[in-house]
């Protein structure tokens, strides 16, 4: 098979690469506010929890558009305030910075409750026993809660992460050049618009199936040394 | 906030979101009418039945709805037969073509939770089915799809929230659901923040119903009761 892409070849590998470095950003993104989230959900404080709450439930219930068309259109104004005040008049959110916050955020009020249910399927008595060892508080988190934790929350992760490659296409909207934009910037040129959209649609596979191999290995990685018991 | 501005805009939102509604109702009912046979040849022992509902399955969940959605709206366009046929004056049309793509994306992602609830279903009851001289189809109707609703309703009820908030993506097709009515409304008004927050308002309201709504259904199913032993 032999698909004639007009020239437009490089720049579909440059909307790729964009693509992925943006799921990246936000995927680092997205894990410290979901970390965060998962936190302030299973601490003590009613404040705390309330707001890890209100954060989950707040950003699942809009749609990722919305957020990415909100952080984008939304933020110009306290921007240039922002750099007004500072003496730069022409601050504002690049497209590439709004989808990252954007995507970030979204990713992180699912990765809450990803979180605080593996945080919450950890023994009661591990977090005792790093008590009765006279552990502080970020030890007992750093040591033995985080590092069981990754193992029970990475299969919720994984699929998260699939749904946020997916969901970079939204950015396109404002427009990033990944490889959506690039498929319209092509279309709009050389016409043919299912030859570029279909080609769109099987880079996005392949970058699913890397996905989904990479998340393979780390589940592989992070279950040894546990037996299956069925 | 500007509440007068989104008081005189209410009316107009209100448009928006019957057409969300809309979009979403047509994508989950059809959705699932598609997904029942899919489903059931996707959990079939024999690898050639199970074979072509897998490539849609991983077709449809692996690509972006956005992609999907330009390749139905944009892309069939490039083929001269499907202009000249009777299909294009759907085609044509924003509205029929984000309820198709939207159909046949929720279609994948139902028949994976159909798959999951069949194989959920404990093999002791099809097998006392069986036993008891029900032909398959029979089992079929009579236990299996019954049994594997109750399983699959919780995610079920998921899938329509997604598909509510996926909705949104309709507005890239020109199409004045909520998302796009409050675009419009902001190239007349410049309010942007408290365009798209009256648009979340709306989103979250609309997903609580249907949260409260799926959780009445759960009950009158008897859902709960059924789990278990």
């Amino acid at each position: 098979m032999n698909i004639d892409l007009y020239g437009f070849g490089p720049a579909l590998a440059a909307g790729a690469l964009m693509t992925v470095k943006l799921a990246l950003c936000a995927l680092s993104l997205g894990l410290v506010l979901g970390l965060l989230g998962a936190l302030a959900k299973t601490s003590p404080y009613k404040p705390l929890q309330w707001l890890g709450g209100t954060y989950s439930t707040l950003v699942r219930g809009v749609p990722e558009l919305l957020w990415v068309l909100l952080i984008y259109f939304g933020t110009v104004n306290m921007m240039r305030a922002l750099g007004e005040y500072f003496g730069y008049p022409e601050l504002a959110l690049s497209p590439f910075v709004a989808g990252v916050v954007a995507l970030g955020l979204c990713f992180g009020a699912y990765a809450t409750e990803v979180f605080r249910g593996a945080i919450l399927a950890i023994p009661k008595g591990h977090r005792e026993a790093g008590v009765a060892l006279g552990l502080s508080k970020w030890r007992i988190f750093t040591k033995l809660i985080m590092p069981q934790m990754w193992r029970i929350a990475l299969p919720g992760l994984g699929n998260l992460f699939m749904i946020l490659m997916k969901d970079t296409a939204l950015v396109s909207v404002i427009g990033l050049e990944e490889i959506m934009r690039q498929a319209q910037n092509a279309v709009n040129f050389a016409k043919h618009p299912f030859t570029f959209f279909m080609v769109a649609a099987i880079i996005y596979l392949g970058l699913t199936i890397l996905a989904m191999t990479v998340m393979h290995f780390l589940e592989k990685r992070a279950a040894r040394g546990f037996v299956r018991t069925t | 906030m500007e509440w007068e501005v989104i008081y005189k805009w209410l009316p107009k939102f209100i448009q928006g979101a019957t057409l969300t509604l809309e979009l979403v109702g047509i994508a989950v009912a059809l959705g699932l009418l598609l997904a029942i046979p899919l489903g059931i040849a996707r959990s079939s022992k024999l690898w050639y039945v199970r074979a072509l509902p897998y490539a849609y399955i991983f077709f449809f969940r692996g690509t972006p709805l956005l992609v999907q959605l330009f390749l139905v709206y944009y892309g069939l366009a490039q083929f001269d037969t499907v202009r000249n046929s009777f299909m294009w004056t759907y085609l044509r049309d924003p509205f029929w073509c984000a309820t198709a793509t939207m159909t046949l994306h929720t279609a994948a992602y139902i028949a994976e939770i159909l798959r999951g609830a069949i194989q959920a279903i404990p093999p002791g009851e099809i097998e006392a089915a069986r036993a008891l001289g029900m032909s398959k189809p029979k089992a079929l109707f009579y236990i299996i799809l019954p049994r594997a609703a109750r399983i699959g309703l919780p995610a079920y009820s998921n899938e329509v929230i997604l598909m509510l908030k996926a909705s949104s993506l309709a507005s890239t097709v020109t199409l004045l659901e909520l998302t796009g009515m409050a675009r419009t409304i902001i190239a007349r008004n410049y309010l942007t923040v408290d365009m798209f927050f009256t648009a979340g308002v709306f989103y979250l309201l609309m997903s609580y119903v249907l949260v409260q709504g799926f959780k009445l259904l759960e009950r009158w199913l008897r859902v709960e009761q059924c789990q278990g032993r």
